[in-house]
């Protein structure tokens, strides 16, 4: 069941779902995309609800619509007694006005259900295969682990979908991510987005939709899959895809608003023609043996600053063109001198957390390698789930108390450290190994030095006390308690 | 939104590759539920040192360029966050179009909705005009959405391209939502369609 093909003959899967989106098409292509999930926060929305109320103008779908303050909230225990910040608290007050005053699903800050809005949609089952996804939020690409077209738009645009339901598109161009074979013991689905971002570059999906595909995509978990997603948008793509399989549909089934009975048999049956036909054209392909794969790190500003850890710091001469000053400005900014081991670099705290690496799976990693070990002194570590629900299963699990131990704080949902928005933030020359998204200049805090990495690096960075290996950390025998 | 239709203004050097939207208005300034008043915080902590001062290095702070109302970038303008913050601040401080080989494409969508113009031109173009802009009030450039061109401080034009639906709606200072809500009734009929088709979703 889908909509008319913007082409004839095979098509991908992002052509199947734009297709099957299609309200209105002009002659020059550009057309009106309808728009089944709208996800809200407080930063990127309080002008769009404005807007509306300037112009009388109502939600057209409140039921389709679902706001989480994420960005701004405080992720210590006396949250509950209000955000000290004015401005915070007057962007999280003017969410809960509008959610209010319009009805749209809405997840207050201390509800249990509260967390980051790209791990509340799929948790509570908004996000489903075949759907359009969007949000105020460049990492809504997220939800493309699904199946699902999901991307960042920006605040007229919000006030658009939330207007009518609808975005103004015209169709991108099509871009095939291939990574064969299997992943080595040590390596994850953060080493697979950010080792296509090392070789892509920041504007290499440019333009572009991306598909992952291959045997290391379909093995990996859908936790691991959304991270994969997640930074699509750090390789310039608007949005990454995954087809849906049975892995997809046994993660969606039961959850709060995912379809039942009748529904949900009806609902596979669609779900299951959702991929990318054999024959079908791209405008690009990238592909990536799996096991070339190794444990990466970013060592500048710029997400596509990746290496092996087993490498040295470059310098500005190993670039070309405008690259050969931003790397002399990256390696001013991160305080690192060219030709220095990466495993030289001394860190001073770990982040472990983000809409990249909140999950429970992400948290049950970084734990198996802090089992019994503890950050290095003068370490200090910060572990955030990604939402009340997570950090619910992880106290259940007893990883709260992995994390404790090792000397991490354990700390309340939102998205903390990761854009630096609310009171979690790098001191200037900080240097964090962080499981976030960007590494951009003084995005976790003014002068903060970050180095992304996933959640098993990152704790073992804090064990050794700089980024190092996670498979030398691991075979380690653990300290006896 | 204001109309795009022709500027001749002064163009602000800015060679550095994946100009990000952090960088562009930093995390700090987002807390605001306005959308004007960001001028003052544009490339904040390029433009202002710690303690609140000017620095003088940066080019908007020189004599020659206090005045920009266009840039010309490095490579990637734009990358990374979906804030629109980014074209409000640039708009706030009088920029009202920006030139590079190319833009992130969240980024780029904005600018439209704001009546900035991105420009999107070849490597030797921008070369070109990069060091026009290095002669600041010297070598203005001026910008003509009707005729698709850049004119350098030598009378050479260059030439960009744009979306037809996008040049129209800039050059006439239109509201998408406004011509959006008159497919109110085909928005309707595709809903009737799929809550009967596809009822989960």
């Amino acid at each position: 069941m889908t909509g008319t093909p913007t082409q004839s003959g095979p098509r991908t899967l992002y052509d199947k779902i734009f297709d099957a989106h299609i309200v209105d098409r002009q002659p020059d292509g550009t057309c009106l995309l309808y728009i089944d999930r709208h996800l809200v926060h407080e930063v990127t929305s309080p002008q769009a609800f404005e807007g509306l109320r300037m112009t009388g103008r109502k939600v057209r779908a409140p039921e389709k619509t679902i706001a989480v303050p994420d960005h701004n909230v405080p992720t210590t225990a006396d949250r509950v007694d209000g955000i000290e910040n004015p401005e915070g608290r007057a962007q999280v007050a003017e969410l809960d006005k509008n959610a209010r005053e319009f009805g749209v699903n809405y997840y207050p800050m201390n509800d249990i259900r509260q967390g980051i809005v790209h791990i509340v949609g799929p948790e509570q089952g908004w996000t489903l295969p075949g759907m359009t996804v969007v949000c105020g939020d460049s990492h809504t690409a997220t939800h493309g682990a699904f199946g699902a077209l999901a991307h960042g738009i920006g605040t007229s645009e919000v006030e658009h979908v939330l207007a009518t339901q609808t975005l103004i598109q015209k169709k991108s161009k099509n871009m095939k991510v291939e990574i064969t074979g299997s992943l080595r013991p040590g390596v994850t689905a953060k080493d697979i987005t950010l080792a296509v971002i090392g070789k892509t570059g920041t504007a290499g999906g440019t333009g572009h939709v991306i598909e992952y595909c291959g045997q290391a995509i379909r093995e990996l978990s859908m936790e691991g899959r959304m991270t994969v997603c997640n930074m699509a948008i750090e390789g310039g793509a608007r949005a990454g895809l995954i087809a849906p399989d049975e892995k997809t549909f046994d993660y969606v089934k039961g959850r709060p608003h995912a379809p039942k009975g009748a529904a949900w048999e009806a609902a596979v049956t669609w779900w299951k023609t959702l991929f990318s036909d054999d024959d079908a054209q791209w405008d690009k392909v990238v592909t990536i043996r799996g096991e070339d794969i190794e444990p990466v790190v970013t060592w500048g500003t710029s997400p596509e600053d990746v290496l092996p850890i087993g490498g040295t710091v470059p310098a500005p001469e190993d670039f070309e063109g405008g690259k050969v000053e931003a790397a002399r400005r990256s390696l001013d900014y991160m305080g690192l001198t060219p030709g220095m081991k990466l495993t030289d670099i001394k860190i001073d705290s770990v982040f472990i957390g983000s809409c990249t690496n909140g999950r429970i799976e992400d948290l049950r990693a970084a734990a198996g390698v802090l089992r019994g070990k503890h950050l290095a002194p003068g370490v200090r570590g910060m572990v955030v789930p990604g939402s009340g629900l997570v950090r619910m299963q992880a106290e259940e699990e007893g990883l709260d108390r992995v994390f404790i131990d090792a000397g991490f704080d354990w700390r309340l949902a939102g998205c903390s450290m990761c854009l630096g928005m609310n009171p979690d933030q790098l001191a200037p020359g900080e240097r964090c190994a962080a499981t976030s998204n960007r590494n951009f200049e003084g995005r976790m805090g003014r002068g903060g030095r970050t180095h992304l990495m996933s959640p098993v690096m990152a704790a073992a960075a804090g064990v050794a006390g700089h980024l190092v290996d996670v498979r030398e950390v691991m075979a380690e025998a653990p300290a006896t308690a | 939104m204001d109309k795009f239709t022709t500027l001749t203004g002064i163009a602000a050097p800015m060679p550095l590759v994946n100009i990000d939207t952090d960088m562009i208005i930093p995390k700090q300034f987002l807390k605001t539920i306005h959308r004007s008043g960001l001028g003052k915080n544009l490339f904040d902590e390029m433009r202002y040192h710690p303690d609140g001062s000017e620095n003088p290095d940066f080019v908007l702070n020189k004599p020659a360029w206090r005045e920009s109302q266009i840039i010309v970038a490095g490579d990637n303008f734009g990358c990374g966050s979906s804030r629109e913050h980014a074209p409000w601040a640039l708009l706030d401080y009088g920029i009202r179009a920006v030139i590079s080989t190319s833009f992130a494409d969240i980024f780029y969508n904005n600018c439209f909705k704001n009546g900035i113009l991105p420009i999107m031109l070849p490597a030797e173009a921008v070369e070109a005009l990069m060091k026009d802009a290095e002669n600041g009030a010297n070598a203005r450039l001026t910008v003509d959405l009707e005729s698709q061109t850049v004119t350098g401080a030598d009378g050479t034009a260059y030439h960009f391209d744009i979306d037809p639906h996008r040049k129209h709606c800039l050059l006439n200072g239109l509201d998408d939502i406004g011509l959006t809500m008159e497919k109110a009734r085909a928005i309707a009929a595709y809903e009737t369609r799929i809550a009967q088709a596809q009822p989960w979703v």
